[in-house]
């Protein structure tokens, strides 16, 4: 069975013929070929598939398509631009968040909706916030900074 | 132009395709009509295969093909080999099972492929792949390592289910040392079976091309060329002129993705006999099951001191389990990465290890960050503090009486290792200043009177990297060299494009490299663009492994550049009518000597390749420089560790309060790099010494395959680090670099280990130290 959806992705409207059980990270990837989105796991436990939907960070690989229609999703790809960065992806160069880059675009999307959301972050809480994202590289140390780094720029 | 020198904290080059989502990886490349596979994967350990009928699935929507494992040895494909040959003790040489692509007759461990079935889509694949029918019929499976030895054979070639005895150090000398000794201290310690998980899973496309014959195989790889050397010379794939391997940006790989395996073999020969191209990217599930492991040792451990805690002789017995097939480089794993590190950074006279390496019915071990050498700085860090605790000794002044001081370089272990430089001293000097060691006991009480217990643990570790003369690695059973390519190819308007066979998966050589060549030339790091990942581009590289990137990779690209100066002046010469032994090169200009004249690094790069003022005669145009670099020794890096925990009695939760680092790497080229690298190092020791577990029940069966079973550490497990250098460069490489991959994993467990133990007032806790077991220490120490 194909069902019809209708959602705007980065500002476009998008509307898609899919399987019933195509994810939401599948239309992503395979339908609009915005390969910025990962997927690390089948569990949803390491989060490389975070996207913004309707402004709040989901994992993209545990939303069918059906549950996304109508809604407004954001992924890396619409954040910012080479020329115009958004603070959290400028804050992850500046304080060397990333080192292989799989776990990145899910890390910032996770990380701004916790900017978003929190009106305090210190240490303890940009961790805590950050628990549904693994990264295998950095020991989080460095994320940790980042985050901090954009929430102050973010709030400004 | 800004010019950024070797020391300066550069911003990465890579960074920018990664924080906006641009990066290529694996399962982000699509190719036209491409075909999707899935294995079929054994539910059981140990069986031999009755029958297989693929008839249902390869009758089933979308389905291409389904390819078994009697069709692989039809066509007379290879086993997968081990590429260092291991001999016993008695001269023997390692016993090695036979590793086919895909299983034909007999399966050895859970989720060994057995069929691949190749379909329009992923989803008929994954459904067809459930009408694959195997008939099974299970054999007891060998799963416990301190019993295989004495288990039923898994295979006929492989007597005892042992692959070798092998011993490295002086035996006779190291038992009457200890029998001798006014005290011995001994410890039987198990280190804990790890599974690697980088972030990516592994991923493949093979293309073959019927026209041209040509085929493309885009890997989830740390080493393109060799991989293609395996894939041509020993598994016998394609011709080696004819496979193209092509690793584009790898999301993490911590050894994992060192190795030649079974799907992505299977998928070249797959796109081979089918004519189109197949893509395979593994879900999380698979990686659990069909990575390499690392570690799994249990060991026992004898040191004997004098009556001052000197040490006098030290006696380990290892047996390491290699799982059910000796992978890519699992057997140098346990002996020549691990029992040459024994002597740590003491000065003990006398040293003996055994080890035995046995077969199971479980995952392949081989090769994950650290790779031998976390177990020896392990048993080693243990044991001394153990000892110090037994002869009532800080365990800081036990360190201090056996190092190895700066005069004693360059040093000959008792086992097999000559050190080129290091200062342990210094290294553990600043790290206790930095934990503020000295402030330790009133810590501790504050902490008692707030009903916590507080422990602090010392690791002086060392670890041998830049793998590795190609001679000595030769003489030792290597299969390959492990020298390393480089090019720097100056471009006409003096832009450089350098080209390595190093690749990078995390550790910014596009940054570092960049930095390396551009402070040579005096241009700066935007000028510099770093090429790796592809065979089809670059010369045979051996890629990146041991922490060698740097230390080998960098040489060659170092000595490459060298030769571009050189040529350079022989131009300059010309062009300003002097003598080539009258020009200088510095700050990116070519000057005569005592005169005002000069061209600059881009100018005489125009002229190479512009040659209309040019000695052609004597001198072909162009400024192109290509070095392989062998490595003249190991390289040494080597640093202290310390671990101030803080612990619930209640919960026996473990609350790490500061984790300090102080590391010898040599010469550093971009230190925020470098720091990064020891953050992720420790993050994944204090993963195994907290959190991480493999799990195996008595049938084979895999009880921690996926995240809801494995406990990886997410951000609020871990503390920040304190991280600090020191400096002794490596004395024999022409960039001073001693590699700093792998140090905070090989460092941080016995430290963290060390710090519990000493807050529970026990001598030995098992990794993971996870709350039940430290709840459990607790009790045991309190009733006791």
């Amino acid at each position: 069975m194909s069902i019809t959806v209708n959602l705007i992705v980065n500002g476009k409207a998008v509307t898609q013929t899919c399987p019933e059980n195509t994810t939401l990270v599948e239309l992503i990837r395979e339908k609009l070929q915005l390969s910025g989105t990962h997927v690390g796991c089948d569990t949803s436990q390491c989060g490389a598939c975070t996207v913004h939907m309707n402004g709040r960070a989901v994992k993209a690989c545990t939303v069918l398509v059906a549950q996304a229609e109508g809604s407004d999703v954001t992924t890396i790809e619409g954040i910012g631009t080479a020329d115009d960065l958004h603070p959290m992806q400028s804050a992850f160069k500046e304080c060397h968040g990333l080192q292989c880059g799989f776990c990145t675009p899910g890390m910032i999307m996770a990380a701004i909706d916790l900017v978003n959301r929190e009106n305090e972050l210190d240490e303890q809480t940009i961790r805590e916030g950050l628990e549904g994202n693994f990264c295998r590289c950095t020991g989080y140390h460095n994320i940790v900074e980042a985050v901090g780094n954009a929430a102050a720029r973010m709030k400004e | 132009m800004v010019q950024q020198s070797i020391g300066e904290r550069v911003l990465r080059k890579e960074d920018l395709r990664f924080i906006t989502g641009k990066g290529n990886y694996t399962d982000d490349i699509n190719l036209p009509g491409q075909a999707y596979a899935c294995f079929v994967r054994s539910p059981v350990a140990h069986a031999s295969i009755n029958s297989l009928d693929i008839s249902a699935a390869a009758g089933a929507d979308g389905v291409i093909a389904v390819l078994t494992g009697q069709q692989v040895a039809e066509d007379n494909l290879g086993s997968l080999p081990c590429g260092w040959m291991v001999h016993s003790k008695d001269g023997s040489e390692m016993k090695q099972p036979f590793h086919p692509v895909l299983a034909t007759d007999k399966i050895n461990y859970v989720g060994e492929p057995v069929a691949v079935v190749v379909a329009e889509t992923y989803l008929a694949a994954k459904n067809a792949s459930e009408l694959v029918e195997v008939d099974y019929e299970e054999i007891e499976a060998v799963v416990d390592i301190s019993s295989a030895q004495s288990a039923a054979d898994i295979y006929p070639e492989v007597p005892g289910n042992t692959v070798y005895q092998w011993e490295l150090g002086e035996k006779a000398d190291t038992e009457k040392a200890i029998s001798q000794a006014a005290h011995v201290t001994r410890i039987s310690l198990t280190n804990n079976r790890l599974i690697p998980n980088a972030i990516e899973p592994r991923a493949a496309i093979a293309d073959y091309n019927t026209g041209t014959q040509d085929l493309t195989l885009y890997t989830t790889s740390q080493n393109p060329g060799l991989a293609r050397l395996i894939l041509t010379a020993f598994v016998q794939i394609a011709p080696e002129h004819k496979l193209r391997i092509i690793a584009p940006d790898v999301g993490g790989g911590f050894g994992s993705k060192i190795f030649v395996y079974s799907e992505e073999t299977a998928l070249a020969w797959a796109s081979m006999k089918l004519g189109i191209p197949i893509k395979w990217t593994a879900e999380r599930s698979e990686s659990f099951l069909a990575d390499a492991h690392g570690r799994d040792h249990v060991t026992e451990v004898e040191l004997a001191m004098d009556d001052e805690g000197h040490f006098l002789g030290l006696h380990v017995k290892t047996i390491a389990n290699m799982g059910a097939y000796l992978s890519t480089f699992a057997s140098a794993v346990p002996t020549y990465l691990y029992g040459t590190l024994l002597a740590g950074q003491y000065k003990t006279p006398n040293i003996y290890v055994e080890v035995d390496a046995v077969v199971t019915n479980t995952a392949p071990v081989d090769a994950y960050r650290g790779a031998g050498r976390p177990e020896a700085a392990y048993l080693l860090e243990r044991i001394v503090e153990i000892a110090a605790r037994e002869m009532n000794l800080d365990p800081v002044e036990i360190r201090r009486r056996n190092f190895i001081q700066p005069a004693d370089f360059p040093y000959q272990t008792p086992v097999a290792l000559e050190y080129d430089s290091g200062d342990y001293e210094a290294s553990l000097n600043k790290a206790l200043e930095m934990a503020d060691y000295a402030g330790f006991a009133e810590r501790k009480e504050e902490a008692a009177s707030r009903g916590n217990k507080r422990g602090i643990g010392f690791s002086c570790y060392i670890e041998a990297c830049g793998l590795a003369p190609s001679q000595v690695a030769g003489s030792l059973g290597a299969g390959v060299g492990l020298w390393e390519s480089g090019e720097v190819r100056v471009n006409p308007t003096g832009t450089v494009t350098v080209l390595t066979g190093s690749h990078s998966h995390g550790q910014g050589h596009e940054t570092t490299f960049a930095q390396l060549v551009a402070s040579k030339f005096g241009i700066s790091v935007d000028d510099v663009e770093v090429v790796h990942g592809d065979t089809g581009k670059l010369d045979f590289g051996m890629g990146t492994y041991g922490s060698r990137s740097l230390a080998v990779g960098g040489s060659a690209l170092s000595k490459a550049a060298d030769k571009v100066i050189a040529k350079g002046k022989k131009i300059a010469a010309h062009m300003l009518e002097s003598d080539v032994e009258n020009i200088d090169f510095e700050d990116g200009e070519f000057k005569v000597r005592e005169s005002n004249q000069s061209k600059t690094f881009q100018e005489i790069a125009f002229a190479a390749y512009v040659p209309h003022d040019y000695p052609l005669e004597e001198l072909e145009p162009g400024l192109s420089e290509k070095a392989f670099y062998d490595p003249e020794n190991f390289t040494f890096p080597a640093g202290a560790h310390i671990c101030e925990v803080e612990i619930d009695p209640d919960t026996g939760v473990v609350d790490i309060v500061k984790f300090t680092a102080v590391d010898d790497f040599g010469t550093i080229i971009n230190p925020m790099i470098v720091e990064g690298q020891v953050h992720g190092g420790i993050a994944q020791g204090i993963g195994q010494a907290l959190l991480e577990q493999c799990v195996y029940d008595e049938t084979g069966q895999l009880l921690t395959g996926s995240y809801m079973d494995y406990c990886m550490p997410r951000a609020d497990d871990l503390p920040n680090f304190d991280v600090g250098m020191t400096c002794t460069p490596c004395t024999h490489n022409p960039v001073g670099a001693k590699g700093c991959g792998e140090a905070g994993a090989i460092g941080s467990p016995p430290a963290v280990i060390n710090a519990i133990t000493d807050a529970l007032g026990v001598m030995e806790i098992e990794m993971p130290a996870t709350s039940e077991r430290v709840w459990r220490a607790m009790q045991q120490a309190g009733g006791a």
